[in-house]
């Protein structure tokens, strides 16, 4: 039946009906043409971890652009799994699977699908308008945390997935792919696996790859690549020409190197009371006096960014933020 | 079709703390087909998250009347809107109300045809700066009309129109809000009949720096009753609004193409209407695209009425004018800084460039002439002020009206 809604034509009921999974699903087990991944750096949800998967259509394969970004064939699948370790003191022991998003690739659009797994954690089921679920774990520190998990609506997946008003993946670019993951039991660059299975085209070697570094690792590149690399994926996919915060005229994509659009002496456009009484969003040296720092500092709805999927404060991003705020480095 | 039947039975699959007049409603805005009209039920709700339209055409989203109909967000979790509508095509919005937002009441983004007909955005506390920002706030949007709309409240902007073209905003009320209406980096823009009073501003035209959507121009503010907007200015710092003078009118900042005429203009104790260059705000920005002055400004046929009053003692020029006439300040006020890719080697503007006034009902004038009290304008004994509107005796060709186009 032809219906103005896509995702009424493409949204399956239950998870299960893809068979993306071997049974029991749950464990997360994926076919052989279901290929796990991960990208480098990872947008802050509320302490839930995530498991993502590929699936390209056969005998298709992406292909990529002189400026790195990929072109995935109609048709791909992009899974993400979200769940909470009951005790993040213990990777290997329990977990509760919470919500696993689709984007599947229509046309030059993506769609996107939320599904919310049932309390008996044997299937998930579409839930197009959301769901708000409690969830609780011991934190890192032992003491119990408890939070009601916001799923977002199809219309908040595109809030953070659209780019000049077409929904688009926001993780797997090559600079975030290019990264080491555990297939089974050996270690191999991400990129290199898609190329070998045949995925991806392959890239010219001898030109110079960009990558993220994970920000979560004090080793890993310089304070100031740690802290663009939180702002990328934290908040680049709004605020970024053709993001839809591009109103603010803040924009805090990796590659930016404007630093009135960075935020530095940036009096705010239409902050109201997210501005905290601050004049402006980044104050070189100065953390408590920055807008930025402000915002993702809060939980207030009306305050916090990012503004969607977080009742939390990300400790550690702050840490970083903070840190890069006042040791602000020359460049800026 | 399979999936619809098990949307529809989804609250028995699930179950959930979450009203189910939300969930419901926003599944409706969800699945919405053009032509489509979204009736809600008297009553007053209260609504969790924010509630958010895609990529719609042809939708109504009708309540049953402003006093009906309350969305009440007073308990949000989640979202920094109330209603966001966006990449949408011929979108009518009508009678009904958002209240207690804890960020913008009604955000409307990438829309091209969007009607606020009988809506009313309200923080029920009265003017606090904790209010969320904007009530009613279309931005880089096409052909807007907001009319027949109450905005109370907001810690910015009542009704908001930023970075559109093409937009009517008629017939509204806004008050106890920072500013009433502003109409901010926007073109082709109708502000009329409306009602501004008890804001710290009435009617605002900006232009800032560093945006997407520069250079509006081309605005009319005609046959508003601006009255009595002296209320302390409460939008927390930071803000551009907040630099606003308690006791401000009409704002016209770094804007050229705009017309004011036919208005009322009442007991606003600072500035009844005020026309100033960005340098006004103190700050500085890098936008080399930017033009931070005033130009064209035609202001005729409109009505002040101003009681003797102190105008406001809460900002630098509200001391200035204090100082320098205490009680009895003038109602047209101009900063002095006309563009300087205008007033050439004679040092002779063009009318069609220069602010012209005419027909000006008990209009006192005053020039600031900061571009020439550069160094002393702030002290009010020394700076040399001109209150004599020669100066500005001229006319220009009125500007078009609008004409919105919609499609449905």
């Amino acid at each position: 039946m032809f219906s103005a809604n896509p995702i009424l034509e493409h949204a399956l009921p239950k998870l299960s009906d893809y068979g993306f999974f071997d049974n029991p699903i749950n464990i997360q087990n994926p076919n052989a043409d279901v290929i796990p991944y991960t990208i480098s750096s990872q947008l802050f949800s509320d302490y839930s971890e995530k498991l993502r998967f590929i699936k390209i259509p056969d005998n298709t394969i992406i292909t990529h652009n002189p400026d790195h970004t990929l072109n995935f064939p109609v048709g791909t699948y992009l899974i993400k799994t979200f769940y909470y370790l009951n005790d993040r003191r213990e990777k290997t022991g329990g977990r509760r699977l919470i919500e696993t998003r689709i984007l599947k690739k229509i046309s030059s659009e993506w769609i996107a699908i939320p599904y919310v797994w049932n309390d008996e954690q044997t299937d998930a089921l579409v839930a197009l308008a959301g769901e708000r679920i409690n969830v609780n774990w011991i934190h890192d520190n032992g003491i119990k945390k408890a939070i009601s998990y916001g799923v977002p609506n199809v219309n908040q997946c595109k809030s953070c997935h659209a780019y000049e008003n077409i929904q688009q993946p926001i993780g797997p670019k090559i600079r975030n792919l290019n990264y080491e993951f555990t297939y089974g039991s050996t270690k191999m660059n991400q990129l290199d696996k898609w190329i070998s299975l045949g995925m991806l085209e392959p890239l010219n070697q001898n030109s110079f790859l960009a990558r993220t570094v994970n920000y979560l690792d004090e080793n890993d590149g310089t304070l100031d690549d740690r802290a663009r690399a939180w702002l990328d994926i934290n908040c680049a996919h709004c605020h970024r020409k053709g993001g839809p915060a591009e109103t603010s005229g803040l924009f805090l994509e990796i590659e930016q190197t404007d630093s009135t659009a960075l935020g530095f002496y940036k009096p705010p456009i239409a902050a109201g009371r997210g501005s905290g009484n601050r004049r402006y969003n980044i104050v070189p040296g100065h953390p408590d006096r920055s807008i930025l720092e402000f915002r993702i500092s809060s939980t207030d709805p009306g305050i916090m960014m990012p503004e969607l999927n977080r009742r939390l404060v990300d400790e550690k991003g702050v840490a970083l933020i903070r840190t890069w705020i006042r040791e602000m480095l020359p460049k800026y | 079709m399979k999936l619809v039947r098990i949307l529809l039975s989804f609250p028995i699959l699930i179950s959930i703390c979450w009203a189910e007049f939300e969930r419901d409603l926003q599944l409706k805005l969800i699945l919405a087909e053009p032509g489509d009209t979204i009736k809600l039920e008297s009553g007053l709700f209260p609504i969790l998250g924010t509630l958010s339209m895609e990529g719609k055409n042809n939708i109504v989203i009708k309540g049953s009347g402003m006093n009906g109909t309350i969305l009440n967000f007073s308990t949000q979790v989640e979202g920094a809107q109330g209603l966001s509508i966006t990449n949408c095509k011929n979108i009518i919005l009508e009678d009904f109300t958002v209240q207690d937002v804890k960020g913008d009441a009604i955000k409307c983004q990438y829309t091209d045809g969007i009607i606020f007909r009988r809506i009313k955005t309200q923080w029920m506390g009265g003017p606090k700066s904790t209010n969320g920002a904007y009530g009613i706030y279309p931005v880089q949007c096409e052909n807007v009309l907001v009319e027949k709309c109450v905005a109370i409240g907001a810690s910015d902007a009542g009704i908001y129109v930023g970075q559109s073209n093409n937009i009517i905003v008629r017939s509204s009320e806004a008050f106890n809000n920072v500013a009433g209406i502003e109409i901010e980096n926007s073109t082709n823009a109708d502000v009329y009949g409306n009602n501004v009073y008890e804001n710290t501003g009435g009617i605002l035209v900006f232009n800032l720096p560093d945006l997407i959507v520069k250079d509006g121009r081309m605005i009319r503010i005609f046959d508003n009753i601006i009255k009595e907007n002296n209320i302390e200015n409460f939008a927390p710092e930071g803000n551009i609004v907040g630099k606003v003078p308690s006791g401000t009118g009409i704002m016209v900042m770094a804007t050229e193409h705009v017309e004011v005429f036919e208005n009322t203009i009442i007991n606003n104790k600072t500035a009844g209407t005020a026309v100033v260059s960005y340098f006004i705000t103190e700050e500085k920005t890098k936008d080399k695209q930017y033009n931070p002055y005033t130009s064209s400004i035609y202001i005729h046929d409109n009505s002040f009425i101003r009681e003797p009053q102190i105008p406001t003692l809460d900002h630098d020029i509200g001391i200035l004018l204090f100082l320098r006439y205490f009680r009895d300040i003038p109602d047209i006020i101009y900063d002095g800084m006309p563009d300087p890719k205008y007033v050439g080697k004679t040092n002779l503007i063009p009318d069609s460039r220069r602010l012209c006034l005419a027909n000006n009902k008990n209009a006192e004038y005053l020039n600031l002439d900061i571009s020439k009290n550069f160094q002393s304008w702030y002290s009010p004994f020394i700076a040399d002020f001109n209150t004599d509107d020669d100066e500005c005796d001229c006319d220009q060709i009125p500007l078009p009206g609008v004409v919105l186009r919609f499609n449905y």
